[in-house]
């Protein structure tokens, strides 16, 4: 792409563009050799975003424990003492903290990438570099704050299973494909709703919403074993539901494993990644005249 | 000589106004169209980007039509007044968006400098922002650590490089922008009016990084309503106007096009006098016509800060009874304050006497006026307190500014309308 073009008269004529931009240049929703290429501003922007987030703060990096621990208090409060909700027989700090922990990193990626032209206009509409760097370095500051999380929720499952009141098995080695699965599925839907918030504003309203009542529509805070039949078949068109079961279960060693799930989930994903890349690339070529 | 920059047919077209209700029916609307092959519903054949006139249609051309060839090593200025498509160029070259039609070829790494500073996190240190502001800039870590120490030492801020950037004063912030921008590594390098930042000292010195930049033989696309600047940078020149390439070819030719064409009315530098709106009551129509002349010869109504001015005045009493003795000018400044003035009497001993018909020259050898727009005032008469016509003014003229103390520092109104020669010293006590 950058290969340096000396002054040489006569080769002009057989040296090729290093770039052509027109109003439908060949589309290439997974540009991964400019990825590549900007792979030190993807870094940087991970970095970033990590630093900005604790600085002057007086707990720093504690705060990535404050809110998924205050949390699963307020959720063993009302879902667990107020509306006695089953936990399928798990305690239910450990149910929650797993369900908390998984759905902030789907519910960031997802916000975050989905807001991500307005966002970073000031930035967009001064210089260029592929656009998909910035959802990724969302993706990727995130799944460093889920890393951190996920280190509380090892050491609750630990003390849990050292008590004996849980059982970890073989799946929790899964989890590095669910946490892949789950973080595009975030960064798809962000990529397909960014499409919508460059130019409708109060589509960002509907998102927040619509991410909440997500959650509700997914087992986070209560185990699909529990889900009525009637709503069973409502809810099984939700590629997240599988994977929260899948971790819960390799985690915490109470779930609902099924393989057709997952594939369902991970097909869905891959295709979703595909759509919403596309859709993004054609939305990063004007956003800047409608943001 | 290669080509590093083509544009071919390149248009862009805006939509106009709030973007409120009803627009997702415009949307599906067009869409509509489009599959089923039908033209653009909203798009009019034609359409010229004004700001006068209010169009019917809510869409806008910004460029229309651009075709041009920037060849390698090339320093190529545009010149164009505001809303004339300037930005919309560079941006478009940049990639920040995409034009409605036609194609943007080029060869070579591309660094745009449309503002100084971009991605900048208030949070971060220094050093910090360099690495980010660098690497949005399209540079990698290796290289941005390379340059570390010349953008450190260019910027002047090396105490404080593991300070916040939130701690530092704007100037030292913009400085620190510069300075990792002044030291990209790429082919092509884009440039919109960053140098409207920082102290004077610091604006020299950033002209003459550019400078340095530029004469390295690397492709350079300038925009700057600075003409001075682009004079002393810029190889060739495109005049956009509304949004079309009007003028190209080399850099002096392109800014007479553009200061000539900046006056209203058919022919810059000349009024017609004998029924001026301006005549004051009571007045004989002597005066003909009036004419501005620069250094050159050239009529015009626009003159560079310092260089002469040459007042060419066309009167006929030859039916009037009275003898003439006198003609002259004077100068007021766009607020209405008395800048000056010359005439006749000044310049001759009496008895006073001018031809009863004919043509009288003034050449204001150094006008030390600050840019703006002056209005020019004029009277002849037969006494000095006689006057038989006065046009009050009669045609108006402006100054753009240059670069005259030679330190890069632009006399504005700011700085009054008299443009002293001074000289300066000073010592430590």
């Amino acid at each position: 792409m950058t290969g340096r073009t000396e002054p040489d008269e006569s080769a002009h004529e057989a040296e090729p563009w290093d770039r052509v931009i027109s109003p439908s240049s060949a589309v290439s929703p997974l540009p991964f050799h400019e990825i590549w290429k900007y792979r030190d501003l993807l870094f940087l922007l991970t970095k970033r975003d990590i630093i900005a987030f604790y600085k002057q703060t007086l707990l720093g990096p504690l705060w990535f424990f404050v809110q998924p621990i205050l949390t699963s208090l307020i959720y063993v409060l009302v879902f667990g003492r107020i509306a006695r909700l089953s936990t399928d027989g798990v305690p239910q700090l450990a149910f929650y903290l797993c369900g908390v922990t998984f759905w902030n990193y789907f519910a960031e990626c997802f916000n975050k990438t989905a807001t991500v032209f307005k966002d970073n206009a000031h930035v967009f509409g001064k210089v260029y570099f592929p656009r998909i760097i910035m959802p990724l370095s969302i993706v990727l500051s995130n799944l460093v704050r889920f890393l951190v999380q996920f280190l509380l929720l090892l050491c609750c499952v630990a003390w849990y299973w050292h008590l004996g009141h849980i059982r970890p098995n073989a799946y929790i080695l899964c989890i590095p494909l669910l946490v892949a699965v789950m973080a595009s599925l975030g960064l798809s839907f962000g990529m397909l709703f960014s499409s919508v918030t460059t130019k409708y504003r109060d589509m960002i309203f509907l998102l927040q919403f619509g991410v909440q009542l997500l959650m509700y529509a997914t087992p986070v805070v209560y185990p699909s074993s529990e889900i009525p039949n009637a709503a069973a078949k409502a809810l099984s068109w939700n590629p997240l539901g599988p994977i929260f079961e899948m971790a819960r279960y390799g985690l915490l060693g109470a779930g609902e494993v099924s393989m057709t799930s997952i594939a369902y989930t991970v097909c869905f994903a891959a295709v979703a990644t595909l759509v919403s890349a596309l859709v993004f690339d054609q939305v990063q070529r004007t956003a800047m005249d409608t943001i | 000589m290669t080509i590093a920059i083509q544009f071919e047919g390149v248009s862009k077209r805006y939509r106009i106004g709030q973007i409120g209700t009803g627009t997702l029916s415009h949307d599906l609307h067009r869409t509509l169209a489009k599959m089923l092959g039908k033209p653009d519903p909203f798009a009019k054949i034609g359409q010229e980007n004004t700001t006068s006139n209010t169009p019917n249609n809510e869409y806008v051309l910004a460029l229309h039509d651009i075709s041009i060839n920037i060849n390698q090593g090339e320093v190529f200025g545009i010149i164009g007044h505001n809303g004339a498509g300037k930005s919309t160029f560079l941006k478009l070259l940049s990639q920040i968006t995409a034009p409605t039609s036609g194609a943007i070829r080029s060869r070579g790494r591309i660094a745009s400098l449309l503002e100084v500073g971009t991605g900048f996190h208030p949070e971060l240190t220094g050093r910090e922002n360099i690495y980010v502001n660098g690497a949005v800039l399209g540079m990698n870590r290796k290289e941005i650590s390379a340059e570390l120490e010349r953008i450190v030492e260019f910027s002047g801020c090396s105490k404080y490089l593991d300070t916040p950037v939130k701690r530092y004063s704007s100037g030292m912030t913009t400085r620190l922008g510069f300075a990792v921008a002044a030291h990209l590594r790429c082919e092509i390098l884009i440039i919109d009016e960053v140098l409207a930042v920082g102290d004077a000292a610091f604006q020299d010195r950033c002209i003459g990084r550019i400078n340095e930049i530029t004469s390295g033989g690397r492709t350079t696309v300038l925009v700057s309503h600075n003409m001075a600047l682009m004079r002393r940078l810029a190889n060739r020149c495109m005049l956009l106007q509304q949004g079309k390439s009007t003028c190209v070819g080399a850099t002096a030719d392109v800014i007479s096009t553009y200061l000539q064409g900046s006056q209203h009315g058919e022919s810059p530098g000349f009024r017609s006098l004998a029924s001026h709106p301006n005549r004051l009551a009571g007045m004989k129509p002597l005066l003909q016509a009036v004419k501005l002349h620069d250094i050159s010869g050239e009529q015009t109504s626009t003159f560079i800060q310092g260089t002469p001015i040459k007042i060419e005045i066309n009167y006929d009493a030859s039916k009037h009874p009275e003898q003439l003795s006198g003609i002259g000018f004077i100068v007021h400044s766009i607020t209405g304050a008395r800048v000056g003035g010359f005439n006749s009497y000044m310049a001759t001993q009496p008895p006073h006497q001018i031809p009863q018909s004919g043509i009288t020259t003034f050449t204001v050898n150094s006008p030390a006026l600050t840019p703006g727009v002056y209005r020019l005032t004029i009277s002849i008469g037969s006494h000095q307190s006689r006057l038989i016509d006065k046009i009050e003014p009669a045609i108006d003229f402006r100054i753009e500014p240059d670069d005259i103390y030679a330190t890069g520092y632009l006399l504005t109104a700011e700085d009054g309308v008299v443009a002293f020669e001074c000289d300066f010293s000073s010592t430590e006590s």
